[in-house]
């Protein structure tokens, strides 16, 4: 393969050639697979995954920190149905008049 | 239903989710694999097809196993119940928008039109055509993902893989015999409202699993499954109800004002 003057690369300038090669498809790669798992859990509803964090943290806390596992029950459905409410209000309310 | 669901798991529950789930994504992958045949010739079609099935089939194979027996249980089950309640979240946070008539409905026969015509401006290939190939695979894998990640989830947290995997199987055969049978793209299925009844089970497995893994204690144990269905479907009721009761005083406010201004 020639090099940027022209001339044939040598067989250690081939190798860095194919190294550079190797290591953009591999970025490049990883760059996509990045970016699905960002359109699959966060896309355009941030607010899910955060809430999902915390709402899940929450139950966590009771149950580990108060001991209280049967309230953990109510109050974990509560704040999914609170956190589901919260982002179908901000998307009604961000509609163009 | 209820009654269906045994002791030991939700296998009714489970393969209503897995099913429903599959066979939404499917009809979307259809209607792309109908436009390119119709379009490009079917040829090439099915073997994008077949490589994107091929390529699904060999994830689950590949991740699924390894997942049931290396992974301690109670953190698939946190980190799975968190994935599904994030992603049932997204369907059902869409499927209310949709049912309000906030978001526009998911509309096969435009999405069809507009890839023929996408097709159709590609210049016609001899012997075997990459475009038909790619745009084939493309929408049979893309939206086989969503397929692989719910039989995954579903199945590794319920260790139930196999029934899982068969009703995602289910699914597409179903879907793909229609398809045949009617040769077009499936516009009658009522994909909106199997998107609602999908993101309820899904945001319900995952309340349930993400529960499980941070120790919460479900009465009635598996029991509490439908339970949870019932409540957030009962939630999604109460939000398009209002949504839909606001949109409408929105509209007459505005046709009030375009009449005052009128006169």
């Amino acid at each position: 393969m020639p090099d940027d003057t022209g001339m044939p690369a040598t067989g250690s300038g081939q190798r860095a050639d194919e190294t550079g090669a190797n290591h953009v498809v591999r970025s490049r790669w990883l760059r996509a697979f990045g970016r699905f798992w960002w359109d699959f859990l966060i896309g355009d509803t941030p607010e899910l995954f955060i809430g999902a964090v915390v709402v899940v943290g929450a139950a966590a806390l009771l149950c580990t920190v108060t001991g209280a596992r049967h309230a953990a029950a109510f109050v974990l459905p509560a704040l999914v149905a609170g956190l589901l409410s919260l982002s179908v209000w901000r998307a009604s309310r961000s509609r163009p008049d | 239903m209820l009654l269906a669901v045994t002791a030991q798991g939700s296998p009714v529950v489970l393969v209503a989710a897995v099913f429903l789930a599959s066979a939404v994504e499917m009809v979307e992958a259809l209607t792309i694999v109908l436009a390119v045949g119709v379009t490009r010739g079917w040829r090439s079609a099915f073997e994008g097809v077949a490589a994107a099935l091929a390529a699904l089939t060999a994830l689950v194979v590949v991740i699924g196993p390894p997942l049931v027996h290396w992974v301690p249980l109670s953190t698939l089950r946190l980190v799975v119940g968190f994935l599904l309640l994030v992603f049932g979240l997204q369907w059902l946070r869409k499927a209310v928008l949709r049912a309000s008539g906030l978001k526009a409905k998911h509309d096969e026969d435009a999405i069809y039109a507009e890839q023929v015509a996408e097709l159709s401006e590609a210049p016609p290939a001899t012997g075997r055509d990459a475009t038909a190939f790619t745009v084939a695979f493309k929408g049979v894998f893309l939206e086989g993902l969503e397929v692989v990640v719910v039989v995954l989830t579903l199945g590794t947290s319920s260790h139930r893989l196999g029934l899982a995997a068969l009703a995602a199987a289910a699914a597409v055969v179903l879907v793909v015999v229609v398809g045949l049978v009617v040769h077009r793209q499936l516009s009658g299925v009522p994909e909106n409202s199997m998107k609602m009844g999908v993101g309820l089970m899904l945001v319900s497995f995952g309340t349930f699993w993400a529960g499980e893994g941070v120790h919460v204690s479900w009465p009635g144990s598996d029991l509490a499954i439908p339970v949870l269905v019932a409540v957030y479907g009962l939630v999604a009721w109460v939000l398009v109800t209002m949504l839909r009761r606001g949109e409408q005083s929105r509209m007459s406010g505005r046709a009030g004002v375009g009449s005052s201004i009128d006169a």
